[in-house]
């Protein structure tokens, strides 16, 4: 079994669609929905946990590609531009779920993707404005 | 009668490469099984830094004369407006300054782009005089095309900091960072048992003239930071328990590097610089090896409540316990996070280390102390002009 998660992007016509119900009972796959922002009649966003086989979650994507839905894993979709850091914390006093941490040993920023849920409280409270986060279009 | 050690017999070991030095960091860990004593025989400097964010800080300029010549009345640098009061073509870059129609680009920028060598657009204006025939100029300057710059930062280094955390169901944008509602965070500054002034805490060996690192080059103490105040509690192990003492700095920007100067812009709150500063202390004695051998769970601060008005204190902890992530206030458990860069203050440590090792820095006796019995005014509202 993989755990991933992912930053969904589906145009205005495949919302009314149940994509998830699909994933779930024809990949079996189990999803966790971080964070949702589904407007009738605009493009969505959808911050999801995907689990399953390797083989089932690539079905999975594949299926919601063939719907026009973009689905990229979340750690591409965030841009922090790390050469231009200088490690002061501000970022790990907003990051509730320890996405970014300070390493105790050096005290230069960790970044874990697997924990972010994209709330974004990072992107203003980085004092160099070094996170772009790439949800919405 | 224990050891004693003048700046000149230091510097003369440094001259010959011979001089034994530790950062804080390292002073500290062998106190753990030397006495300040034996530290006082084996070390000869130990070097301090810190690289936060320090409000207080800007640039003097000089711009050189146009032909014909202005008296600039209203400067603007990239927009940001700087000042104008100084002769016809100096000027003051106050870090914090900016235009309010462009908040995220101010004097803190201005100077990191100098310091990158980038050119600046420069306008002024100016009534016109007999001797300043011009009314307007407009063109683009860089570090290589002005006369002087020298950073000048009025208070710098603050002696200790607080704690910040916020009580109320808001969120808080502040110079310490975003603090969420209800003590979700506490955010804490300065580099602990390496930050210069918390090795010193008596000033006996920063003072006026003293030479430090400062930027990426080398700089100068020259006065007692603004705010300086010595009259605040201290603990058992003779340090403050919030900010107290601080630092003028001064240093010629166009030697200094913007990895360890950077500007800043915080959400809601403004623009501000990091400032990196790193200060040797000659461990001239026994009781200067005690006190640079000060350990984090020795340093305590202050958590006060900067959701309230008037911040009130709401208890105290030391900087082991901020560094552990986890500090109780209030009985409540409270994650933390640093808002000061230990990396890059270890960084500048360990390069003045090094510089001093190899003998291309040598420390300072200073000319004069600073005061030791200082506190502060607050600034009182009078009804004026009703008389």
């Amino acid at each position: 079994m993989r755990k991933k998660r992912y930053i969904l992007k589906f145009p205005p016509q495949s919302g009314d669609k149940p994509l998830s119900y699909h994933l779930v009972r024809d990949y079996d796959i189990r999803i966790n929905i971080l964070k949702a922002e589904v407007r009738p009649g605009k493009t969505g966003s959808l911050v999801l946990e995907l689990e399953g086989t390797k083989e089932n979650l690539k079905l999975g994507i594949q299926y919601l590609e063939d719907n026009q839905v973009s689905c990229e894993p979340l750690d591409k979709k965030i841009h922090w531009k790390q050469e231009r850091c200088i490690n002061c914390g501000n970022c790990t006093a907003v990051c509730f779920t320890g996405a970014l941490v300070m390493d105790p040993k050096n005290w230069e920023l960790k970044f874990d993707p697997d924990k972010c849920i994209v709330c974004e409280l990072c992107v203003p409270a980085c004092p160099l404005n070094l996170f772009a986060i790439d949800f919405r279009e | 009668m224990g050891i004693q050690k003048t700046y000149e017999e230091i510097n003369e070991k440094i001259r010959a490469g011979k001089a034994v030095v530790l950062t804080a960091e390292e002073v500290s860990q062998m106190a753990l099984t030397a006495s300040p004593e034996e530290i006082a025989e084996k070390v000869d400097v130990v070097t301090t830094a810190t690289f936060g964010a320090m409000c207080s800080s800007g640039a003097f300029i000089n711009f050189g004369h146009a032909s014909p010549p202005i008296r600039m009345e209203k400067i603007r640098l990239n927009g940001v407006p700087v000042y104008e009061g100084l002769a016809a073509v100096d000027s003051y870059i106050g870090a914090t300054a900016c235009d309010p129609e462009n908040p995220k680009y101010g004097g803190a920028h201005v100077i990191q782009d100098l310091i990158d060598g980038k050119d600046i657009e420069l306008e002024a204006w100016g009534k016109g005089t007999d001797c300043y025939p011009r009314k307007y100029i407009k063109t683009v300057i860089n570090k290589n095309t002005v006369n002087e710059i020298f950073l000048f930062n009025p208070r710098n280094a603050y002696q200790n900091y607080n704690v910040a955390v916020n009580s109320t169901p808001q969120i808080k944008y502040t110079y310490m960072g975003s603090l969420l509602p209800n003590m979700r965070n506490a955010t804490y500054s300065t580099s602990g048992e390496l930050s210069p002034l918390l090795n010193d805490p008596e000033l006996r060996t920063i003072g006026l003239g003293t030479r430090i690192f400062l930027g990426g080059t080398q700089g100068f103490v020259v006065w007692p930071g603004t705010q300086f105040n010595t009259s605040k509690p201290k603990n058992e192990f003779g340090v403050p328990v919030s900010n107290s003492a601080t630092l003028a700095v001064i240093g010629n920007l166009k030697e200094m590097s913007s990895e360890f100067i950077q500007a800043a812009y915080y959400e809601k709150y403004g623009v501000s610089m990091f400032v990196g500063i790193g200060i040797p202390i000659p461990v001239l004695d026994a009781e200067i090896a005690k006190r640079v051998s000060i350990r984090n769970e020795q340093i305590e601060t202050t958590v006060l409540d900067y959701g309230v008005e008037g911040s009130p204190a709401l208890g105290r902890v030391n900087y082991a316990q901020l560094r552990s992530g986890k500090i109780e206030v209030q009985g409540k458990k409270v994650r933390t996070a640093p808002v000061s860069s230990l990396s890059k203050a270890r960084k500048i440590a360990d390069i003045l280390k090094k510089q001093i090792q190899e003998g291309k820095f040598e420390i300072t006796k200073p000319v004069q102390m600073f005061p030791t019995n200082t506190s502060l005014q607050v600034l009182k509202e009078v009804k004026g002009g009703e008389s």
